[in-house]
């Protein structure tokens, strides 16, 4: 029904590039002496840092969980888990296909966008399609990025079950989600030792680490060992989510109808 | 009975009053939401400290090195935050009035429309990112005025100009809001042009040199001279932390152009809210 205004609000999520690539322009600009094809930063040059962007917000398509974690903890504050209690449905199963539900409807419309802006920058892809096997790696790291952010966020919101409001804590994993899923900037680019560091956490499965492997970053020889190590995060969460619902049902209680 | 004018400043005094003690009603959250505002301002200034470890400038020979650059930072807070403390629920709030009908009770009352609809709550919190822009300016300006080359000397009229800047950086961006809000009146619900508020002023967080080469010279002109968000934050944060740029003269151009644009924005914005008040149905009976 709201096809046009799906399409537009798409569109419009691309204009924060349209800022990041002229900050970047000018970033090479300086550091190329004026030419800043002739530019790198830790390994990107000006053409991959545009088209890093634009592959964070795939990404970031297939990761993010807008209102999920808020919308278990208010179904738990508000009693509306009940449903799940009696009904013969899992939570987090029935919220999973109404995500991938809502994901394959939203993104069947929101692909003409994507596909446009893709198609306008294709310039910025200077190495073109990576190799078959990368290709294959991309595809497994976004789905798995999908999986990983919805467990990941499921987790979050069922603490509702332990604390009423989570929305501040929320917010902080939304910072910390923006900033060190390589969201707002490459990973590759923070010093030590904060890149162990912060290679160490699942977040930059979010963002980071599908662009990543399209733009060749990820050596091949690691490219097998680091999708095992995301598949190991995305069981982890499964299981966290499964154990925090079990735990927090046996200590829920539910009054009135 | 004779009509008597309503002091503005008291019934402003008194929204303000009201506003923080519905805030500090809620203790937690109010620390809580300001800390999470700190905890973003760090996160930017954590990622341009990224950033200047790879390059001593934003644009070449623009001037916006490090300190510079965090001065330009601040100014961005500072308008920001205040928009956000007087104007962005208010805005929020407009659309929902117009939507519901309620905008009915408003026009009723014996005082200007816009006013009422423009200072009617306050968003205390967001002066947490005021007092981080305060901070993070004074760290910078420091660092520029102690460096041992060309150290960076202020005036009191620097000063002065920076605040009146500043002021009128507010103007611009309130113009902003009000009128895109005005519209709901005419669309009835506008979350995207509310998106589009956020996507636009994010033009204005950047040197506007930097949109200064390619494709980016009619996106600089647009939105400097139809849509003058570009001299919003540029304006004050050049005169206070570039006065001797060699590109001197065009700074005092810019400085007149942007009470200009301050002047026709405010004039425009006026025009639009009352305009849109006039399709005004209400909403039921």
């Amino acid at each position: 029904m709201y096809r046009g205004d799906f399409a537009l609000g798409t569109l419009m999520r691309f204009l924060p590039i349209v800022t990041q690539i002229f900050l970047w322009w000018a970033i090479f600009d300086t550091i190329g002496h004026g030419t800043r094809d002739s530019a790198n930063i830790v390994g990107y040059s000006f053409s991959n840092m545009v088209a890093y962007y634009l592959l964070t917000m795939v990404s970031r398509a297939f990761s993010s969980m807008p209102g999920l974690a808020s919308g278990i903890a208010l179904q738990i504050r508000s009693g509306e888990i009940k449903k799940y209690l009696i009904q013969p449905i899992g939570m987090l199963e029935f919220l999973l296909l109404s995500r991938l539900a809502h994901k394959l409807a939203y993104y069947s419309v929101a692909v003409l966008p994507f596909l446009l802006v893709f198609s306008i920058c294709r310039g910025y892809f200077v190495d073109g399609w990576p190799a078959w096997d990368l290709l294959a790696g991309y595809v497994a790291a976004l789905l798995m990025s999908f999986l990983l952010g919805f467990f990941l966020e499921a987790s979050i919101g069922l603490i509702g079950f332990w604390f009423l409001e989570v929305s501040s804590l929320l917010f902080i994993y939304m910072l910390f989600n923006f900033f060190l899923s390589g969201h707002m900037f490459p990973l590759d680019m923070l010093p030590a030792p904060w890149d162990r560091l912060v290679s160490m956490l699942p977040l930059k499965y979010l963002a980071y680490y599908p662009a990543a492997i399209f733009l060749g970053k990820v050596p091949r020889e690691e490219l097998i060992g680091e999708l095992w190590i995301e598949a190991g995060w995305v069981v982890f969460f499964i299981v966290t989510a499964r154990v925090a619902y079990r735990l927090g049902v046996r200590r829920y209680s539910g009054y009135g109808g | 009975m004779a009509q008597r004018r309503p002091s503005y400043l008291r019934v402003f005094l008194t929204f303000a009053r009201n506003s923080l003690v519905r805030d500090t009603m809620f203790r937690t959250n109010f620390l809580l939401q300001c800390i999470s505002s700190a905890g973003w301002t760090l996160m930017n200034v954590g990622f341009y400290l990224i950033v200047f470890q790879h390059t001593p400038l934003i644009g070449p020979e623009s001037g916006w090195g490090k300190y510079e650059f965090f001065v330009f930072l601040a100014t961005t807070w500072l308008i920001n935050s205040l928009v956000q403390t007087f104007f962005m629920t208010n805005a929020d709030d407009y659309s929902e009035l117009i939507r519901t009908g309620n905008l009915d009770f408003v026009l009723l009352k014996p005082i200007d429309t816009q006013f009422l609809v423009s200072f009617q709550k306050m968003d205390w919190s967001s002066l947490s990112t005021f007092t981080a822009g305060v901070i993070l300016l004074v760290v910078a300006l420091w660092q520029l005025t102690t460096r041992p080359v060309h150290p960076l000397s202020i005036s009191p009229w620097m000063v002065g100009l920076y605040l009146f800047y500043l002021c009128c950086g507010v103007a611009i961006f309130y113009s902003l809001m009000i009128s895109l809000a005005s519209t709901s009146i005419w669309l009835g619900r506008n979350q995207t042009l509310y998106d589009f508020w956020f996507y636009i002023t994010n033009f204005a967080r950047y040197p506007m040199e930097i949109y200064n080469r390619g494709w980016g010279v009619p996106l600089w002109g647009f939105f400097t001279f139809v849509v003058p968000v570009l001299v919003v934050v540029n304006v004050p944060a050049r005169l206070l932390a570039q006065p001797l740029h060699p590109q001197r003269s065009l700074s005092w151009q810019l400085a007149c152009f942007a009470l200009l644009a301050t002047i026709v924005s405010l004039l425009a914005s006026r025009w639009v809210f009352q305009r849109a008040l006039l399709s005004y149905r209400s909403a039921s009976s």
